[in-house]
């Protein structure tokens, strides 16, 4: 099964920008509680989307960069690009359900 | 039939958790449905000091993952799914989910309640850009800048102590001219020399530029307006129940909070509510755990006596 890649400040333009499917970055730290819980949903979606939407987490600890790039400033949050570009963002603890409905969104 | 259970708990937190706990020692099959992570609301608490047990406190997280040890051990069979709906049929209750639909003959709803919003212009649009409502999460975000916390309970007195260690100033900003928070925060927020009040004020705006910038604020007393220069605003006031769904299912508080006797029953028979969900509710998480085992306990006697 398909696992979220891990993401940083070095790789970030080749894995994300580059990336030929659409892309689903999960900004993280170890200190964040609803991270935790949002991590599960992340690896199971990186499953049940595989092939069609590439996944990947970003310790926001260790990678200031990518980070202050997009301006985030609250964790969870899930960026997805297209085309290497940010279309959508959502911040905080959402069901599986929900975020499903995000991707199936970007795909069609 | 393997979606049939004989008490379906809604929600994940310690009302359900305790709940759990004592259904399956009393060997009542028991599913739990848990929207995102067992814990509850509690899980983003850096430390709960008031849970009898711990003496030195002990983080949310680990209070939260504790709870679920222990609801396991007995059998508690937890599914994640978001619930949409609840049917009262004639001999079972009706859950309906995102993952499909389960039956039990006893439903405890004890799905707590949600973060408030402040309903003002820039909040939806800056939220995750200086707007926030988990501290501990985004905390380390606002590095020697000047924030504000909007609230005066205890979440929002707790947030502002938590906040200190990153920013420079943090201004609480409350409604009222006294701080609803326990005595014992109160007085160490008080202390702090870089906490700041500002009393009979709300936050009217919230503005910026992809990133928030100011506050436009209003004294409740005096109508004065004027801005605040911050770079990020951690809002901390009140809960909203997860009562949605439950319209025209049980009796609903103005404010849609259950409303359930001292048995925890709500009108429908075979329907209990716990914790934080329920109006009157000291939202606490050792009230939420009795309610929880006095709810397990109403249930029970409830499936013996059909």
């Amino acid at each position: 099964m398909a696992e979220p890649l891990s993401v940083d400040d070095k790789n970030f333009n080749e894995v994300v920008i580059e990336a030929k499917t659409p892309f689903l970055v999960d900004f993280w730290a170890p200190w964040c509680a609803p991270c935790r819980a949002i991590a599960p949903m992340v690896e199971e979606l990186a499953g049940e989307y595989e092939g069609r939407v590439g996944f990947g987490k970003v310790n926001v600890d260790e990678n200031p960069k990518a980070a202050t790039d997009y301006g985030i400033r609250s964790i969870p949050t899930l960026l997805l690009f297209k085309e290497g570009k940010p279309m959508t963002q959502i911040v905080g603890l959402r069901s599986k359900a929900e975020l499903k409905k995000h991707l199936d969104a970007t795909l069609t | 039939m393997g979606n049939s259970y004989q008490l379906i708990i809604i929600g994940g937190g310690p009302a359900c958790l305790s709940a759990g706990l004592d259904a399956t020692r009393a060997r009542l099959s028991t599913l739990l449905i848990e929207r995102a992570i067992p814990g509850g609301q509690i899980i983003n608490a850096e430390l709960v000091e008031n849970y009898p047990g711990f003496p030195h406190g002990i983080s949310g997280a680990e209070l939260g993952s504790l709870m679920e040890q222990q609801a396991t051990k007995y059998g508690l069979e937890i599914i994640m799914a978001e619930v949409e709906g609840v049917e009262v049929g004639e001999e079972e209750k009706i859950v309906h989910t995102s993952e499909g639909q389960y039956r039990a003959k006893a439903l405890i709803i004890a799905g707590g309640s949600e973060h408030g919003k402040l309903g003002v212009p820039g909040e939806e649009e800056l939220r995750g850009r200086g707007v926030s409502y988990c501290a501990t999460c985004d905390g380390a975000f606002f590095k020697d800048q000047v924030i504000a916390v909007v609230g005066g309970g205890n979440v929002a007195i707790n947030d502002a102590l938590f906040l200190t260690r990153f920013a420079s100033k943090v201004i609480v900003i409350h409604r009222r001219d006294q701080l609803r928070a326990t005595k014992i925060l109160s007085e160490g927020a008080f202390a702090r020399p870089k906490i700041e009040f500002l009393w009979d004020t709300v936050v009217e705006s919230i503005g910026g530029d992809g990133q928030v910038r100011e506050l436009g604020l209003r004294n409740v007393k005096t109508g004065t307006e004027s801005k605040l220069e911050v770079s990020g605003i951690f809002v901390a006031v009140g809960l909203r129940p997860n009562t949605g769904y439950l319209e025209g299912v049980v009796a609903l508080s103005q404010e849609g909070f259950i409303l359930v006797n001292d048995q925890m029953e709500t009108g429908v028979p075979g329907i209990f509510a716990a914790g934080d969900i329920r109006a009157g509710s000291a939202r606490q998480v050792s009230s939420a755990v009795g309610d929880g085992a006095t709810a397990a306990i109403s249930a029970e006697r409830y499936l013996s006596s059909i």
